[in-house]
């Protein structure tokens, strides 16, 4: 008797659990049944979901909804405010995923190799009407995987009070700020975040004009993961340059200015150049900061100091519901300058179409100066295998930045990315 | 204890009887809620299961909500509806996590692996549709010829009109084009709205128009393109042909490879037997620096376990002392850390530790990077842990305090003992043996306190020398980075390293009950 009872409480909970896990999986009839209950009254059309990020769900929703009406269906803009990349991939892969996905254009290649979306056809016209960099940016394998809507990248922001012009050089940036830090007029020479980790992203620029690379291209131009250049010599030589400019030399770049802390030091005054990008913008007003923007300056007889370009970009879905939607979505309306515009109000960051970017220039001219910026600049990366460099990059150039040996750290990286990416 | 009614009648001699339960009021609403979930989640998994389909999932819901309901309305198997709902909740919570991640351990689960190869194909047939060079844009209008859905297609050039249809491309007379350069009207055909083609839009995809060179496919609902796929799977050769290959399938790796040794982007889920397992002990990356990493993690999670115990249970004392005053305040405070939350306070203490902007370096007047070397680093993460974690071990030593007579250290100092020794023989032994099973369970939580560190060190300072593994690294940090740093996510490798701590955690804790249960058979 009891045996069979204990037999029947197992059985009991294995189906439980089956159903547990199964029940997860379709996910999407249940949770979107209550959203899809006016779409029904509307039309059969269906509905067209996309994920944005929170600062983007309430400008798209006007838009989305004119879409909507225009197509008869409904148009839901669901908010997705952690882990975007990871949550979009799983929920892809269970279907229970959107239809069109906002995210950087640097996610473009982990998106394509776990299959979670498509190229997307534009036509000629509709190329031309995008800056070159954010077209460049969102090609991947010679394909255009998105609609890419606006573009970041960092430059110099400096505290006009303090410096009244944009330095010519590096060592004139050097020069000028330790001045100020002598006269005691700032704490510190460069707000720029290195951080016990490196950061890679904001240092990228003085480490390209001091002639550092991270990868040798291919026959097409891309980035070769197959040829990783940390521990080359002009590498090396960049990685001596920043322990020049590091804590045991200029003292203008420091470990103990982080992310945290950059911008806030910055607003405060405690110095009076900050590499940052269109987000610090919002404190550095707030602050009441007489300020102004200009590219990050290269090193005397260098090579130019380009800044990583980051580009937004509306993606097409592969598994989504609706892709014939989310193709006219993405084509044929995000493509369109009032929608660049609205976007660009909720949150300041140049837009990619140059005719939305005409417009901005003449309320806003910080998007210009920032475009200005980055004009040279160089995409990130989007290849999967750039995951590989970051951290590694950092701890090299936390090291430089600390007065170690800059060379063996450059080699350790070196072969730290090799065998990650299995190069050797 | 009271005897068993079953026993008291064996003792009156009488023959046993099953008493009859009394019906109360806790058991009627205790098996109305029971049944109730288990409605409710029937109720919310069947429409989903009906739409995927999936019949047997369905069936075997259907059987446990069956079961489940003949068990708490028949009087019988009582043991078993005690047992059912703990072990529920073990299955789901415990049982099938862990053995969904020992399957997954034998797996390449990950990025470039998530899906099925019949995913994979699709991707990368789909990935690979290129629009033919100097082929039309075509302005594209859904119609209707009957019931069937086919293109009215406008080469903005010439304007001239095709009818799209999936036997191929035909020239139409007749139609009339808008401003907008598209189809209004066409004779014998039904032109669709925007509305009607939105409703269509599976079917408007789904139709791929026939050419010399390719395929004319919907782009959206209003533009077509000729597009040529370069790579298409030949199920005949289990391979991908077209440009840079073939490209065979290697079920290995779950990757389609030339004979070049390079591979398509695309991959899919494999089952790769003990190689996850193999990488973990075989990596260098992974073997040269486990000792050092173990090393580390064990002091960490003593020095955790141990140091807040002691902190905990000296405040304990020292507020448990008859004569003292306040204890009420006292004791506000002492919790604070406690409820605060942790994560918080852990970004907070990373930036006190700040070198030039850090308000341990102010306070102190020092200048010491902190979490910039590795002997302060490890100091850092240890004292913060400390903190974080002393209110907790105070809050239970207090309560145990609480069970324990006061007569007997009072007896102990009558017969001349030092208050020292009355603790060190009397209390300490009695707190222990209710502490023990908590001091082992903050071993094993601080063994895998990966909160702790990532959010303070995130692991660092990492020597130049070796950038893979930090002076502060725990296993979990660590193996956190290996899996899902520099390949991107891999599930799989992340579940086989889970399984080794796994073992680890389960080892220590083990021995650590064992030793438990023989203090217990001392002390009780």
């Amino acid at each position: 008797m009891r045996k069979r009872a204990l037999g029947v409480a197992a059985l009991a909970t294995l189906a439980l659990a089956a159903t547990g896990c199964g029940g997860a999986e379709p996910a999407t009839p249940t949770a979107s049944s209550g959203a899809s209950a006016p779409a029904t009254a509307a039309a059969s059309g269906g509905t067209l979901v996309i994920w944005a990020d929170p600062s983007r769900v309430q400008p798209l929703q006007p838009f989305a909804e004119a879409f909507g009406k225009e197509n008869g269906v409904t148009v839901e803009v669901k908010e997705i405010s952690k882990d975007n990349q990871m949550t979009f991939l799983t929920a892809s892969q269970q279907g229970s995923g959107p239809d069109i996905m906002i995210g950087a254009h640097d996610w473009i290649g982990n998106l394509v190799q776990n299959g979670a979306i498509d190229p997307v056809t534009l036509t000629e016209e509709q190329k031309a009407a995008f800056s070159a960099k954010a077209l460049q940016a969102v090609t991947f394998n010679g394909q255009v995987y998105g609609a890419p809507y606006a573009v970041e990248n960092i430059a110099l922001i400096r505290n006009t009070k303090l410096a009244p012009d944009a330095p010519a050089s590096i060592e004139d940036l050097i020069a000028k700020g330790k001045k100020l830090k002598a006269d005691g007029k700032v704490k510190e020479v460069l707000c720029l975040p290195v951080g016990q980790k490196g950061d890679a992203f904001h240092v990228y620029p003085i480490f390209a004009s001091a002639g550092g690379a991270l990868f040798g291209a291919t026959s097409s131009g891309d980035p070769d993961p197959k040829t990783v250049l940390l521990g080359a010599d002009d590498s090396v030589k960049a990685f001596e340059k920043l322990k020049d400019l590091g804590e045991k030399g200029d003292g203008a770049l420091r470990t103990s200015i982080t992310n945290e802390n950059y911008i806030v030091n910055f607003a405060a005054g405690k110095c009076a150049y900050l590499v940052s990008g269109p987000w610090a913008i919002a404190d550095v007003k707030k602050a009441g900061v007489a300020y102004d923007i200009s590219p990050v300056p290269a090193f005397e007889g260098g090579k130019p100091a380009t800044p990583f370009v980051g580009v937004q970009t509306f993606f097409v879905a592969s598994k989504g519901k609706s892709k014939a939607l989310a193709q006219e979505f993405v084509a044929n309306y995000v493509t369109n300058v009032d929608v660049a515009m609205a976007l660009y109000k909720a949150d300041p960051r140049p837009p990619a179409l140059s005719a939305a970017l005409q417009q901005v220039q003449a309320e806003d001219p910080d998007a210009v100066k920032f475009m200005d910026a980055g004009k040279d600049g160089m995409p990130m990366p989007a290849i999967p295998e750039m995951a590989a460099i970051w951290e590694p990059f950092g701890i090299a150039e936390n090291a430089a930045v600390k007065g170690g040996d800059a060379a063996a750290a450059a080699a350790a990286a070196q072969k730290a990315v090799d065998g990650a990416l299995k190069n050797n | 204890m009271a005897l068993d009614v079953r026993e008291t009648g064996r003792a009156a001699g009488t023959p046993p009887a099953r008493p009859r339960r009394e019906i109360t009021t806790a058991f009627v609403v205790s098996r109305i809620a029971v049944l109730a979930v288990t409605a409710a989640i029937l109720l919310y998994a069947v429409p989903p299961l009906v739409a995927t389909g999936s019949w047997v999932a369905l069936g075997v819901l259907c059987a446990a909500a069956a079961g489940i309901a003949f068990l708490y309305l028949t009087r019988r198997f009582v043991p078993a509806k005690y047992l059912v709902p703990g072990t529920v909740f073990l299955v789901a919570f415990q049982v099938f996590p862990v053995v969904y991640t020992a399957t997954t351990a034998f797996t390449n689960f990950g990025d470039g692996h998530r899906g099925s190869k019949a995913e994979a194909v699709t991707a990368i047939e789909t990935g690979s549709v290129r629009q033919a060079p100097g082929s039309p844009e075509y302005a594209l209008t859904p119609a209707l010829r009957g019931e069937e859905l086919v293109f009215l297609l406008v080469d903005p050039k010439t304007k001239q009109v095709s009818l799209g249809t999936p036997d191929g491309l035909t020239p139409l007379t007749g139609a009339e084009l808008g401003i907008t350069g598209k189809v209004v009207a066409a004779p014998g055909l039904t032109v669709l709205k925007a509305p009607e083609a939105a409703a269509r839009a599976a079917e408007v995809s789904a139709l791929a128009v026939p050419t010399s060179g390719g395929l004319i496919k919907a782009n959206g609902l209003s533009r077509a393109v000729e597009g040529r796929a370069a790579l298409a799977y030949d199920a005949a050769c289990d391979c991908v042909r077209g440009e840079g290959g073939p490209w065979t399938a290697d079920e290995e790796q779950g990757y389609f490879v030339n004979a070049k040794g390079d591979h398509l982007a695309q991959g899919w889920q494999v089952n790769v037997g003990f190689a996850n397992f193999a990488r973990a002990l075989t990596d260098p990356t992974i073997s040269g620096y486990f000792l050092g990493v173990l090393g580390w993690n064990l002091v960490f999670a003593l020095v955790s376990a141990l140091g807040t115990f002691g902190i905990g249970m000296a405040v304990a004392l020292a507020l448990h002392h008859p004569r003292m005053r306040g204890t009420r305040f006292y004791r506000i405070a002492l919790i604070l850390p406690y409820a605060m939350p942790a994560f918080a306070m852990l970004l907070v203490w990373r930036d006190m530790f700040n070198r030039d902007f850090g308000l341990v370096n102010q306070l102190l007047g020092v200048h010491v990077d902190w979490l910039g070397e590795p002997g302060t680093a490890r100091l850092a993460v240890i004292l913060v842990n400390l903190w974080l974690g002393f209110p907790y071990m105070f809050l239970v030593t207090t309560g145990a305090l609480q069970a324990i007579p006061r007569e007997l250290t009072e007896a102990a100092a009558i017969d001349g003992a030092t208050p020292w020794r009355a603790f060190r023989r009397v209390t300490l032994p009695l707190l222990l043996v209710a502490l023990t099973p908590l001091l082992i369970s903050s071993f094993a939580f601080n063994f895998n306190n990966f909160n702790a560190i990532a959010l303070t060190t995130e692991g660092g300072p990492f020597p130049a020398a070796s950038p893979q593994v930090g002076a502060t690294d725990l296993l979990i940090t660590y193996t956190f980075r290996l899996a899902f740093g520099a390949g991107g996510a891999q599930f799989g490798f992340a579940a086989a390293i889970s399984v080794f701590i796994f073992a680890i955690v389960a080892l220590v804790s083990a021995v650590a009950f064992r030793r438990t249960r023989k203090q217990e058979e001392v002390y009780a």
